[in-house]
């Protein structure tokens, strides 16, 4: 005996909209979005209000002004005619100049002293233990001002390297050491130097092209070439034949004490490498405990599976250790890279003309246009970032494990 | 009001200043304290001494704004600034005035929409260099090494000037007065340009200010004087009759020695008498009590006083008065007359 | 037989030999030095590479520690008495200590308040940092935001007392209602709170502050590594619920939820923490109301904590998703609605498995509250770079400066991240 009752009637009560799972959410949805629009308004409300009052308004218009201030440190043409724009896009390849030349070096330092930290031996273990130690735990603008006062207060100035009785001297007569930066040669391109360029790169090619073809070699027949001396001969010999026939097409332009300073070469200013050094050894300790993370993540089986295999230690590393710790050290690696993205915009308290320091510092002193400069400069701090992130999750997907 | 009491209620009482929005005047009267922005430290104009008292030429100017509208001269509260925060900070109305050797300028004035009440100090950007490179003129300077104060009209200038007689620099940017310091001792740059004041007052701390020397080419006029908002004339007024008070009494020779006998009773010169309200009733007018400008002249003594004992001769900065003298005595400093 | 068998072996040791001592390579100092420090030429190349480094490091700093002078009042004074030998200026620190510490406007006659506040830190972190010492103790964790508040700002104590009392208020209404419904006792706690706030904040007299029993001390006053110490601690402290909530929502079903906390989070996350400040320092103050002017610090505590909480929202997110699924299925089939399995299923097993990333975040955010240096706050680095590095009598001493700033960081930072380390072998349940 089975009698279906009804299902009770649908009729709605406004405590359903709190009870109900079905409406809660929607509930909660409006609610969110009424505060939402609220605080918007409110803030927004504020700022019109505010800005009325101090009688501004929000215009992007001097983007367009002469800037009327000079920046030394510049990778393309700039000078006191140009427009605040243009310093913007200044400071924005400064940013990345020196984002780039971190990543590169904490790479290095990071992966030297990871490896290092595991290493056999108890002192240099120990030692790159208070080195990461040290760096972690000691704030970034610290490092970065230390770094600046030892580049300005030790090394000496130009004025030391002139007259009879100088005391200081050019390093092999070609590099100067000086508190205003590092003056290097610089290459003189001269006709036929884009032969050396070419033949230079196509070399470079040529030893990737040998190398794929040693590993085919390898795994279709199991014969091994030698790679390591062919590929440097490849790489320097027709470079060098090419220079030396043609003439020797590419010269050095030597820095020379001319003046107040070191007229020629390449300078690379104080606050670039004060800036560079700081944020490489201070990301590098980082990225050595990253390093580390990774390598001790590859269990202990793997290495002991690979030498019962036969294989040299030096190959335990390469071909089995490193490729999977890789997979564990590249994600927090790359939000490293990010970190010295955005701490790059220390650059600020050494001078450097970073993005910070000209659209953010010198444009938004001299045009009072305060929100504008830091909306920009977030908005540029956020597409860079975001564009890391992506590369990220794509990485991420490429070399995720595929489960069977 | 009731805003302030519903902040204060939530736990930001000591944080968040309500203010009316009746004007600075009032608002200044009602906190009892007057709000007023410096420089983070540069020794003459304004910068904290070891006990964390400020003192300087600026902070006088404050001092006086203050006993003149409360009169209390110690009733300031010392709001540092820099060369990036300052602007804000007195659009925002964190501070009441502004007495940081700040420039009066044009766009400043008219587009930044602030009131310059007048002028305090006629400055003009000088450079110094070590008396061993041994250049007499800022001419020379073709290719050296200018570190400058970034945020400021100093920075322009530099560019015009070199671009002007078509030499180069390079420009080394620096935040404060201490580290253009630092790296002009350290030799990181050639020449450190800023105001001539500045220049003196900073060559006045290093250890051999014999070694230095200032240029002779003043490259900029530089009028440096106290700011406040605009549209608020009542308070402009205050600040700008308070300033003039200061420079007639040294005019009139009212000191702070003998201030207080002259303003016992009505004397001779009428001026002087409407000046410190004994005749007349010019404090009314501003809102202000009648023996305002006798405090504000009492806070650290009239224009020339102040002059003296934070840059003038006799002190380590050792400024001249120049420009700066009255204008009985070829100076440009001359103030409207009380009347 | 036997004695054949005897007689053909010339000798038969019958008692052991006492054991003789491993040779001398293999044991004691020479072993452990050639296992850990020669055990290839390679490594002794290093060993050595890293001997004279650990050499050039002492030789040139152990002088000048050593050398180090405590007692002068100038630079000029200090360099005289040195005479050109190397020897450091520690009397900077001696003489410019509360400075350094306290910065230059804090009166000096309340130094023990600051002081106090600080050792009641201690107390009131410890039940949070230690899960052993007796839950009671959180009760004084509770208080001391208010407390401390009262102790460092001074003024009247009917401030944070009423803000206590709202707080309670909102708690016991959450309590009563909560049973019924999580959002009427949600809503309603915060109503309550507003509303004696509003209510007692009109009780309060205008000028309660004026004579109170602490001197009131303006937060523009304060400074030094106090001052980093105080934004460390509000702002983590202030950033964590924030940031359980960022995590939650961003795992919400409730799309608008969900990505208006993705947004905020991959914002904050995706600009430098210098830019924030630049918005505090010139761009916040236009979005307060006309009439109100909301302090410096307060505005930069504001722009800290979203970052923080950000940062933190992130790793709670990891702790969350690494829950197996089960427990989320497990609190469901137990009936519990969303926040009761929240607050009593996933939220305390995910931070536990998150707190050493809540951990890092705290020190690495301590570290950068140094960057308010920048917007001219006189922090500990704001303080060394600004007045005292400007004085005529210190202008020129960097090392010891920087050296001391650097000094204290470390002490700090290195303490907690031993902290968390301890924790994390504490909190390690699974046996690998």
């Amino acid at each position: 005996m089975t009698t279906i009752t009804d299902p009770p009637k649908e009729s709605f009560r406004l405590s359903q909209l709190i009870y109900d799972t079905r409406y809660r959410s929607l509930t909660f949805q409006a609610i969110a979005a009424l505060v939402l629009a609220l605080s918007i308004w409110y803030l927004g409300n504020n700022l019109i209000q505010n800005l009325r009052a101090a009688g501004l308004n929000i215009s992007f218009d001097f983007l367009g002004d002469t800037a009327n201030y000079d920046i030394s440190q510049r990778l393309i043409e700039y000078d006191s005619q140009s427009s605040h724009a243009r310093a913007a896009i200044v400071g924005v390849l400064n940013t990345l100049l020196v984002a780039v030349l971190a990543c590169i070096t904490a790479t290095i330092f990071g992966v030297i002293a990871g490896v290092l930290r595991l290493s056999n031996n108890w002192l240099v273990r120990k030692l790159m233990a208070v080195y990461v130690e040290i760096f972690r735990n000691i704030p970034v603008l610290i490092w970065i001002i230390i770094i600046f006062t030892i580049m300005t207060a030790v090394l000496p100035g130009p004025r030391a390297f002139r007259g009879d009785d100088a005391t200081s001297s050019m390093v092999l007569g070609s590099f100067a050491f000086t508190n205003r930066g590092i003056y290097i040669p610089a290459p003189i391109w001269g006709p036929g130097s884009m032969v050396v360029v070419a033949t230079f790169i196509a070399s470079i090619v040529g030893v990737f092209a040998y190398r794929r073809y040693t590993t085919n070699l390898l795994y279709a027949t199991g014969r091994l070439l030698p790679v390591l001396w062919p590929s440097i001969a490849m790489l320097l010999l027709p470079t060098l034949l090419v220079f030396v026939i043609l003439g020797k097409p590419i010269g050095l332009d030597f820095p020379e004490l001319k003046g107040f300073n070191f007229q020629g070469g390449i300078k690379i200013g104080g606050p670039l490498i004060a800036l560079w050094f700081a944020l490489s050894i201070y990301t590098g300790a980082f990225i050595a405990e990253n390093v580390r993370a990774g390598i001790q993540a590859v269990s202990k089986g793997q290495t002991e599976a690979a030498s019962a295999l036969g294989l040299r230690p030096g190959r335990v590393m390469n071909l089995v250790i490193l490729p999977q710790a890789l997979r564990v050290i590249i994600p927090p690696l790359i939000s490293q890279y990010l970190n010295i993205t955005k701490n790059s915009s220390l650059a600020i308290a050494v001078g450097y003309a970073d993005i910070t320091a000209t659209l953010g510092g010198i444009t938004l002193n001299q045009t009072g246009r305060a929100i504008e400069c830091v909306l920009l400069l977030m908005l540029f701090y956020l597409t860079i970032s975001l564009l890391i992130s992506a590369f990220m999750n794509v990485y991420n997907s490429s070399i995720k494990l595929k489960e069977r | 009001m009731k805003k302030s009491v519903f902040f204060g209620a939530l736990t930001v009482a000591g944080l968040a200043a309500g203010a009316a929005a009746a004007g600075t005047l009032d608002d200044v009267k009602a906190r009892g304290k007057l709000n007023c922005g410096v420089t983070t430290g540069l020794v003459g104009f304004a910068a904290p001494d070891a006990n964390g008292k400020w003192e300087g030429f600026d902070v006088g100017v404050c001092r006086a704004v203050a006993a003149a509208v409360l009169g209390d001269a110690t009733a300031v509260e010392f709001v540092p600034t820099t060369g990036k925060t300052r602007f804000t900070a007195l659009a925002s109305g964190e501070i009441d005035m502004l007495a940081r050797n700040t420039t009066w300028t044009f766009s400043r004035d008219v587009d930044l929409k602030f009131t310059f009440v007048g002028v305090n100090y006629y400055d003009g950007q000088g450079f110094m260099v070590p008396k061993e490179l041994g250049v007499s003129s800022a001419k020379e300077l073709d290719g050296a090494t200018v570190c400058i104060q970034t945020g400021t009209t100093t920075e322009l200038n530099l560019a015009d000037f070199f671009r002007a007689n078509n030499i180069s620099y390079e420009p080394v940017p620096i935040e404060t007065n201490a580290e253009g310091q630092q790296q002009y001792l350290a030799g990181a740059c050639d020449t450190y340009t800023t105001d001539a004041s500045g220049l003196a007052a900073t060559r006045a701390t290093f250890e051999n200010p014999g070694d230095h020397v200032l240029l002779p080419e003043i490259i900029s006029k530089e009028p440096l004087g106290p700011l406040v908002r605009h549209g608020d004339n009542e308070w402009g007024d205050v600040v700008r009759w308070t300033l003039n008070a200061l420079i007639t009494a040294e005019e009139l020779g009212v000191t702070s020695t003998n201030i207080a006998e002259m303003s016992a009773a009505p004397g001779s010169n009428p001026e002087i008498n409407r000046l410190l309200g004994t005749e007349g009733n010019l404090g009314e007018m501003l809102g202000l009590s009648a023996d305002w400008a006798k405090n504000a002249i009492m806070a650290g003594g009239n224009y020339g006083e102040l002059f003296e004992q934070n840059i003038g001769e006799s002190t380590s900065i050792g400024l001249a008065r120049g420009l700066n003298a009255q204008w009985t005595e070829g100076g440009l400093i001359y103030s409207p007359p009380f009347r | 037989m036997s004695d054949t068998h005897a007689e053909s072996v010339a000798f038969v040791r019958e008692t052991t030999i006492p054991e003789s001592p491993p040779p001398a390579t293999e044991r004691g100092v020479v072993k452990w030095l050639r296992e850990n420090l020669f055990a290839t030429p390679a490594n002794s190349v290093l060993t050595i590479a890293a001997l004279y480094v650990i050499y050039l490091i002492l030789a040139s700093t152990l002088p000048w520690i050593f050398g180090g002078l405590w007692t002068t009042t100038s630079l000029a004074e200090c360099r005289e008495i040195l005479q050109g030998k190397t020897g450091a200026c520690f009397s900077v620190l001696t003489e410019r200590w509360n400075q350094l510490l306290y910065g230059f406007k804090y009166p000096v006659e309340e130094y023990w308040r600051p002081n106090l506040a600080f050792l009641l830190l201690f107390i009131a972190a410890a039940p949070v940092l230690f899960f052993d010492l007796p839950r009671k103790l959180l009760i004084f964790t509770g208080l001391y935001p208010f407390l401390a508040y009262w102790l460092i700002w001074g003024g009247s104590a009917l401030v944070p007392i009423v803000a206590l009392l709202g707080i309670l208020g909102g708690a016991l209404v959450y309590q009563r209602f909560v049973k019924s419904s999580f959002a009427a006792g949600f809503f309603g706690a915060i109503l309550a709170a507003f509303v004696i706030w509003i209510v007692a904040g009109m009780i309060i007299p205008e000028n309660a502050s004026e004579n109170a029993m602490l001197r009131a001390v303006p937060s523009r006053d304060l400074g030094g590594f106090m001052l980093n110490m105080m934004l460390g601690v509000t702002c983590v402290s202030l950033s964590l619920p924030i940031g359980i909530a960022l995590a939650l929502g961003r795992q919400s079903d409730m799309p608008l939820i969900k990505w208006v906390c993705v947004i905020f989070i991959e914002f904050i996350r995706g600009v430098p923490l210098i830019t924030l400040l630049f918005v505090a320092s010139v761009m916040l103050s236009y979005f307060f109301p006309p009439e109100s002017t909301v302090d410096l610090f307060l505005r930069v505590v504001i722009m800290i904590t979203m970052f923080s909480s950000a940062y933190i929202a992130e790793v709670i997110r990891g702790g969350l998703a690494a829950l197996p699924k089960g427990q989320y299925e497990g609190a469901d089939s137990l009936g519990l609605d969303y926040p009761q399995a929240m607050q009593l299923i996933i939220l305390p097993q995910a931070l536990k498995i998150s707190i050493p990333g809540i951990v890092n975040v705290a020190v690495g955010l301590f570290k950068d509250t140094t960057l308010v240096s920048v917007i001219s706050m006189f922090d500990l680095v704001g303080m060394i770079r600004g007045p005292i590095l400007a004085s005529t009598e210190w202008n020129g001493v960097y090392w010891e400066l920087l050296g001391f700033a650097a000094l204290l960081f470390f002490v700090v930072c290195y303490g907690i991240s031993q902290y968390s380390q301890w924790l994390e072998r504490r909190l390690a349940t699974d046996h690998r």
